[in-house]
């Protein structure tokens, strides 16, 4: 048979990989102050766009789709290429692809420490970004599409099928969970309220996880470690049960992360059931993973990158058992809000997609340098290094967890909570969060030493831009009769809707159900639209990221009652949010829940708590918010929220954003005239005062009136 | 908005059973067509990787 010259494109590989180390830099340094910060308050620097509640979602936007999002594509681009025998389907939409992809990266690197947020976690990118990022993911999904149409292997290899899952599912569960409302260029509400939005959320956060951090990094191990041990996967019989089930079940279990909150008891049924289910894929994908290594483990003592990418699936076995067991009901009620979770993602982050990227960068660039790896001495240092930093992040994080989560259920003998003041169970824990950035900084370092031994590897070869290869032209096979999967691998388009399928059932039933059901969320008849003061006050709290560190939803249990509404003894109800746009949920406890915080302290308490939180409470590591002193709220966004609020049904009569601001004002001077009482001066139009408006009204609600049922 | 265009569903339970049932069938006919696939395909298709076309050693094979 004639053999065909091609040729590879290494050029876009490389730029992928540039930008991945360089973000991967960025990423964990801002990853590494944001751990410091909860230890040392101080290096909030009293600076806004330094403070805690943007730097974090800086920090996970810049690991997830900066670090993680790059060397996916690098990933991707170079063993798609090779698996289907073609160049990539067209230059210009490659480089579109990488240009947009760094432009999207950088409107998020400036507009998150502006406060610029939707505080959607891993979506807070507000609405032009989310457009942006919607539009170069299409570019991908054609350039992908493309590529594998005008391949010369009649058969897709198990990696192309999970970035066709990666590329489809990512678009749908962006698109549907950027529904929002534009107020103005940099402000947006979210297009669904309360239980809703935290439903499509978590559906849309979880498999961000799986569809973002898994299956293009399971599609990457099946190419990247057969090619590193040079063997053939080990069985790829069960890499086929492995994909569809694992797409097909991972789709359901969102709900898991909203266990004994107000979302309806049987979606919260479905996520647990199906994230139980997920062990069986996930760890049959490990299994496959590590077996490829039968026979070649001797190789794994010399190897580097053999050794990165078996800690790496390691890793992910590890992951995706605590997950499922994070999922049960009586597990989760110990863990969820506790930094339990924190050290559950970061098993996943720093081991199973932190060490298959070194490992693959490791394996790649000798190769597209065409030349040997600098030094492995380095490179094992890197691997150690890097192995203790994620010892050392976990294992403090999973004994904060626990501690968190005894200190907060603990009862004294008189029946009360040991620990009434939440300050205690933090102030407990801060020797876990030094270790903990010690871990951070372990592994920082390690990529220090990676990027130099990289960078002395490409010095020290010449870069084959375009990689020469040999290659048949693709001869088809008629098949007759029986393996239609066989049949299915040959036919991409197929192939993609029936991937489409398979995650669109999981998301509709899921999510349709609790949208219409009108007993999904009893109504409350005392719960009424924020006043426009407080809308301003919500959208600070949005702006300052405090749902990073503050929940709003008190679980049904004894010692959540009790702490959070002592008075009135009651939990969080799925009516209380229905004119939430966003939900302010939030997932971690750093502080205390605030969903009835309402009316518990003096308004002159909450001016001077924000002002300097670690005098009024003595030991907190909460950051201090001086701009809101300083700052004025821009009364001339009022009538366009409202506006944008009634539209997506939050009931403000016709005509109110003509008034609101004559309410505001009342209100706010109401708050003025309060806190001079008390010899405390500030401007009505302060930033402040709209936030304690805002403070002051959480849960105040549910206070006046009994629950009036719909039925 | 969503709700008025699709109003209600009665019997709501219903849905999980109906649609893990549809998994549960894709399963199984998966699961039958696995262990029925032909062997020397599942073994060309396990070696996918190996061969870019730029190895020097091009009709090598890998050690088993």
């Amino acid at each position: 048979m004639q053999l065909e010259k091609i040729h590879y494109d290494n050029k876009i590989v490389k730029a992928f990989i540039i930008a991945t180390v360089i973000f991967g830099i960025v990423g964990m340094t801002v990853g590494l102050l944001a751990a410091i910060q909860l230890f040392y308050p101080v290096f909030n620097f009293d600076l806004q766009y330094t403070s805690f509640g943007r730097i974090r979602p800086l920090h996970t936007n810049a690991v997830i789709f900066a670090f993680v999002g790059n060397a996916m594509f690098a990933g991707v681009y170079y063993s798609m290429q090779r698996l289907l025998k073609t160049r990539l389907f067209n230059d210009t939409l490659s480089w579109i692809h990488f240009w947009g992809w760094q432009l999207i990266i950088l409107a998020a690197a400036i507009t998150l420490p502006l406060g610029i947020t939707t505080s959607k976690e891993y979506a807070e990118l507000e609405w032009p970004i989310d457009i942006a990022i919607a539009l170069v993911w299409v570019v991908f999904g054609i350039n992908m599409i493309g590529t594998i149409l005008k391949r010369r292997e009649q058969h897709m290899y198990v990696a192309i099928w999970f970035y066709i899952a990666t590329f489809v599912t990512v678009a749908v569960l962006h698109i549907v969970n950027s529904f929002e409302m534009p107020v103005s260029l940099f402000k947006s509400y979210s297009w669904y309220a309360g239980v809703q939005d935290a439903l499509v959320q978590w559906w849309y956060g979880h498999n961000a996880v799986a569809f973002f951090l898994t299956t293009p990094f399971l599609g990457i191990m099946y190419y990247f470690l057969p090619k590193a041990a040079n063997r053939p996967v080990y069985s790829y019989r069960l890499s086929i049960i492995h994909f569809w089930s694992l797409i097909f079940i991972y789709i359901w279990a969102g709900p898991h992360h909203l266990l004994y909150t107000a979302l309806p008891d049987w979606a919260q049924s479905l996520g647990t059931v199906f994230s139980i289910m997920l062990i069986a894929p996930s760890w049959g994908g490990m299994l496959n993973g590590l077996f490829t290594l039968r026979g070649a483990w001797d190789r794994v003592r010399e190897d580097v990158v053999l050794k990165f990418m078996v800690v790496a699936v390691t890793a992910y076995g590890m992951a995706t058992l605590e997950g499922p067991l994070l999922s049960l009901k009586n597990v989760n009620a110990i863990a969820h809000y506790t930094d339990w979770i924190v050290a559950h993602v970061h098993v996943g982050g720093l081991g199973w997609n932190g060490f298959l990227i070194f490992g693959m960068l490791y394996w790649a660039i000798p190769r597209m340098w065409n030349t040997k790896l600098y030094s492995s001495k380095l490179a094992n240092i890197h691997f150690w290094i890097g192995t203790l930093g994620i010892v050392f992040y976990a294992l403090p994080m999973y004994v904060s967890g626990v501690v968190q989560s005894l200190m907060w259920k603990e009862f004294a003998a008189d029946g009360f909570l040991k620990y009434q003041n939440f300050l205690e169970t933090t102030t407990q824990i801060l020797p876990m969060y030094m270790l903990r950035a010690v871990g951070g900084g372990l592994y920082l370092t390690g990529v220090f030493i990676m990027t130099y031994n990289l960078l002395k590897t490409a010095a020290s070869g010449k870069f084959v831009a375009n990689e020469e290869a040999e290659v048949s032209p693709m001869v088809k096979v008629a098949h007759t009769g029986g393996y239609w999967h066989h049949v299915l691998e040959a036919k991409p388009v197929l192939f993609t809707v029936l991937a489409l399928v398979s995650i669109l059932i999981g998301g509709i039933i899921e999510l349709v159900p609790t949208f219409l059901i009108k007993s999904n969320v009893p109504t409350i008849a005392s719960v009424k639209p924020y006043t426009p003061l407080e809308l301003h006050g919500r959208d600070i709290y949005i702006r300052e990221g405090c749902v990073g560190c503050h929940s709003q939803m008190i679980r049904p249990f004894r010692s959540e009652v009790q702490r959070y509404d002592p008075k009135g003894g009651e939990y969080s109800k799925a009516g209380e949010y229905v004119y939430d746009h966003p939900f302010l949920w939030g997932s971690k406890r750093t502080g205390p829940d605030l969903q009835r915080t309402g009316g518990k302290y003096a308004d002159s308490w909450h001016f001077r708590h924000m002002l300097t939180p670690g005098e009024v409470s003595t030991g907190s590591i909460m950051p201090a918010y001086p701009w809101l002193y300083e700052q004025q709220i821009d009364k001339s966004q009022t009538a366009a929220k409202i506006n944008a609020l009634r539209t997506i049904g939050v009931p403000y009569e016709p005509g109110y954003e003509d008034r609101a601001n004559e309410d505001l004002d009342k209100q706010a001077n109401r708050i003025v005239e309060g806190l001079s009482m008390e010899g405390l001066d500030t401007s009505a139009d302060a930033e402040i005062v709209a936030l304690i408006a805002y403070l002051q009204r959480l849960g105040a609600d549910i206070k006046l009136e009994k629950v009036a049922t719909n039925q | 908005m969503y709700k008025n265009v699709l109003q209600s569903i009665d019997h709501v339970a219903i849905w999980p059973v109906i649609s893990f049932l549809i998994f549960f069938t894709f399963f199984l006919v998966l699961l039958w067509w696995v262990f029925t696939a032909d062997k020397t395909f599942i073994q060309e298709m396990s070696k996918k990787p190996l061969y870019d076309g730029s190895e020097p050693n091009h009709d090598a094979e890998p050690l088993n």
